[in-house]
């Protein structure tokens, strides 16, 4: 028997506001990240995960103490992604309350930093997240982007979740660039290639639209179904969610 | 200082400490302090033998491997002080892998002995499905073999977070409260015995009905 599917919700965050953006660019204002966190957790969430997209050293302060609130008022594991460029970032941000960081730009540049938060902090709470795009010039179609999705890196996004694997990690969170946001499913061959391929538990991420797409990730072999947007913006109501996922012999909590 | 202002000193002072959690460097101690405080309920993570001694309820926490937990234990002091807590009928909660560093021994790290207060060991999860990764993390069911206290409204068949790759095994079943099944094993998620309780779960990640866990926990006499 397996452990039950997770949902979570993710806030993506600027300047301690929660937004959400659509292909990487356009953005949202949609409220209290505290709020949101709490009102998820009342509806269901099973983790949630807090994406900090700001680029500057005061929004990493305020990122901190967002993540102190919100841990207090949350009572479901979460994650804390974005602006992780080291070892000694990674534990800021665990000793605030999150459970789990989340790397991308900075672990692909510096492969060692991912062995180092194991070493240091636990397989479970290392998640490292891969932001993806098709290439049908690479081995396995995709392509691994660095940079919020700014930098092609020219490495085949498999064999760089297999690499990462090798370091133990708990998660692998691979978004695809032309699924985020544009709610027209998940990118299914990189999930099921990747959760093929490494030991790892598969995290879904970018492009949920519909109560169906959900399903499609636990069929492709993802365990942790992360959307924004859907949330956000209550397309898909968590309870829903998971009575349709339960219909369908999908365990859930 | 006369003798029974002392003494009365003293007793204010322990009214402090009405929740030990145990700080030995095995993790982040934080969610389970917050956690706590969400409650209302006053703790102190300390590394102090006194102050874990002198507590009303000791909470013993930690994540990571059981190796460097023991030495990290032998480092501070702290062996002893857990067995005679849990000897002197404290009300203690093991949480994680304070709920297996509390076994004779883990097969983690090649082989380490532990504190020996519970009989048995812990072992290492080998599954053949591999559907069911390694470590077991997310939310899972558990399977209440009887009453107690610390599952006072609280259902059977309730769900809680876990994260591990080792699980409790112990050689006397009357330590095993609540059992969860996982790639193939079906392990004891809730052992306890008299004063002693421990969760292979998480309790302060695992929504309300975790937090209802540990509110027992801090009106529990210790008796069953």
């Amino acid at each position: 028997m397996a452990a039950k599917i997770s949902i979570m919700p993710c806030l993506d965050m600027q300047n301690g506001r929660v937004v959400k953006g659509v292909h990487f660019v356009d953005i949202r204002d949609a409220g209290d990240p505290v709020e949101c966190a709490r009102a998820y957790c009342a509806a269901g969430a099973d983790e949630l995960a807090l994406l900090d997209i700001t680029a500057t050293v005061e929004g990493r302060a305020t990122m901190l103490d967002v993540v102190r609130r919100t841990a207090d008022a949350v009572s479901v594991p979460f994650t804390v992604g974005g602006g992780i460029i080291d070892v000694a970032a990674a534990e800021a941000v665990l000793n605030a309350g999150a459970d789990k960081v989340s790397v991308s730009s900075a672990a692909f540049r510096n492969p060692d930093m991912i062995r180092d938060m194991v070493d240091a902090f636990g397989a479970e709470a290392v998640t490292v997240a891969i932001d993806v795009d098709r290439n049908s010039e690479l081995p396995s179609g995709y392509e691994v982007y660095i940079d919020g999705g700014r930098t092609a890196t020219g490495a085949d996004a498999v064999e760089w979740a297999k690499r990462v694997d090798g370091f133990g990690v708990g998660c692998i969170l691979p978004t695809s660039k032309a699924g985020d946001g544009a709610k027209t499913g998940y990118d299914l061959p990189v999930i099921r290639a990747m959760a093929t391929a490494v030991n790892a538990a598969v995290v879904a991420s970018g492009g949920a639209g519909r109560l169906e797409h959900f399903y499609e990730a636990v069929e492709a072999g993802a365990t942790i179904l992360l959307a924004a947007s859907v949330f956000h913006f209550n397309i898909v109501g968590i309870p829903e969610l998971k009575r349709y996922l339960k219909e369908r012999g999908v365990d859930v909590r | 200082m006369p003798e029974f202002e002392r003494l009365r000193w003293w007793d204010t002072l322990r009214e402090h400490v009405v929740i030990a959690i145990v700080d030995y460097r095995a993790g982040n101690l934080t969610s389970v302090r917050l956690a706590l405080e969400h409650l209302g309920l006053p703790a102190r993570v300390t590394h102090e033998p006194g102050e874990i001694a002198a507590a009303e309820r000791v909470i013993f926490p930690g994540v990571g491997a059981a190796g460097s937990a023991m030495n990290n234990l032998a480092e501070l002091g702290l062996t002893d002080v857990l067995r005679d807590v849990v000897e002197r009928g404290t009300p203690f909660l093991g949480i994680c892998l304070g709920a297996q560093v509390i076994f004779e021994h883990s097969e983690e790290d090649g082989g380490v002995d532990c504190l020996s207060i519970v009989p048995g060991k812990v072992r290492k999860f080998t599954p053949s499905d591999p559907l069911c990764k390694i470590p077991h993390m997310g939310w899972n069911t558990i399977d209440l073999r009887g009453t107690h206290p610390l599952f006072e409204g609280i259902e059977n068949e309730s769900e809680f977070y876990f994260v591990h790759s080792y699980y409790p095994a112990p050689s006397d079943p009357s330590y095993i409260l609540a059992e969860t099944e996982y790639a193939g094993a079906r392990f004891a998620s809730v052992l306890a015995k008299d004063n002693l309780a421990a969760t292979q779960f998480h309790p302060e990640r695992s929504g309300r009905i975790g937090l209802r866990l540990l509110e027992n926990f801090s009106t529990w006499d210790g008796s069953c």
